[in-house]
């Protein structure tokens, strides 16, 4: 699990083209969206992909990326749970 | 009506020139490091700034030095302010990289975050949004920098009232090339006092690309 949540961690900064930040400056737990990483609608959209894409899960119902992108550490437990099935 | 051009900046060959000039040398020769370093250096805090594409963040940079320390956004209503932009590359880049992402059909992941940036007026919107600017906003696609046709289109907007303040100029930026030259154009009856440039410069074609080039008036 701790290995996911970093490399989640290090696709996110990718994302945000962020290379003032590090793994270490994101919370794991904390919430994605709001202030802090400055996510927008956009950034959920690129989760999405991200999900499709790297890990093979396809969201059928964006609704459920709040619950879902709520922080890394509830995007590391969906892709766990799906990756299983 | 006499228009003035009140301030103006460049930013090209890895610097930042404010109304002629050198405030800034990079030491950076790539166009995405050179951008970072000017970010860098200011006092921003701005997180959007990294994901814009390079395009946008050349326009953002130039307009957010040219607006800094003037007092233009007290002194007119957002709606009052227009963005008239243009550039020879339009968006281009990121069409390119967009296109990349779309190409094979068996392997099609479009990037929403590329995407967005896949108009030259998002440019113009970043800089809007930053600073609240809700004024008439265009960006026009020319293969070179056209001082007449800039002067006549801002001019017109000015006589019909739908702006009392313009941010008009150039910002082009595709590869390794990139160029800015952008200003603050207002009415002579409304400038109070020429903050920078104590006789202001009449805003003509001349004039235009005479800044553009760097060369004195």
């Amino acid at each position: 699990m701790e290995d996911l949540i970093l490399k989640l961690k290090k696709e996110i900064i990718g994302i945000l083209n962020r290379e003032d930040i590090t793994p270490e400056d994101i919370d794991a737990e904390a919430p994605l969206f709001g202030d802090g990483l400055g996510l927008d609608s956009i950034d959920a959209l690129e989760f999405i992909v991200l999900l499709e894409e790297t890990y093979g899960i396809k969201i059928e119902d964006p609704k459920k990326g709040r619950k879902i992108f709520y922080s890394v550490k509830t995007m590391a437990d969906y892709i766990q749970e799906h990756q299983k099935n | 009506m006499e228009l003035f051009i009140t301030r103006y900046i460049q930013l090209k060959n890895h610097q930042v020139i404010l109304n002629g000039i050198v405030e800034y040398v990079s030491e950076e020769q790539s166009v995405s490091k050179f951008l970072g370093s000017v970010y860098g250096r200011s006092t921003l805090d701005y997180p959007k700034f990294f994901k814009m594409d390079n395009l946008s963040k050349l326009g953002f940079l130039s307009a957010e030095l040219l607006l800094q320390g003037t007092d233009i956004l007290q002194k007119y209503p957002g709606e009052e302010i227009g963005i008239i932009l243009s550039n020879a590359s339009s968006s281009l880049e990121s069409d390119e990289k967009h296109q990349n992402f779309i190409r094979d059909r068996n392997n099609y992941f479009p990037r929403p975050s590329i995407f967005v940036y896949t108009l030259p007026n998002i440019m113009a919107a970043e800089i809007a949004i930053r600073h609240k600017i809700k004024g008439e906003n265009t960006v026009f696609i020319s293969e070179q920098f056209d001082p007449g046709f800039l002067y006549h289109y801002v001019s017109e907007l000015f006589r019909n009232q739908r702006v009392h303040c313009c941010i008009p100029g150039w910002i082009d930026c595709y590869g390794d090339g990139y160029e800015s030259f952008l200003f603050i154009a207002e009415r002579g009856d409304r400038i109070k006092r020429f903050q920078d440039l104590p006789e202001g410069i009449p805003f003509d074609p001349l004039n235009l690309e005479k800044l553009f080039k760097g060369e004195s008036i």
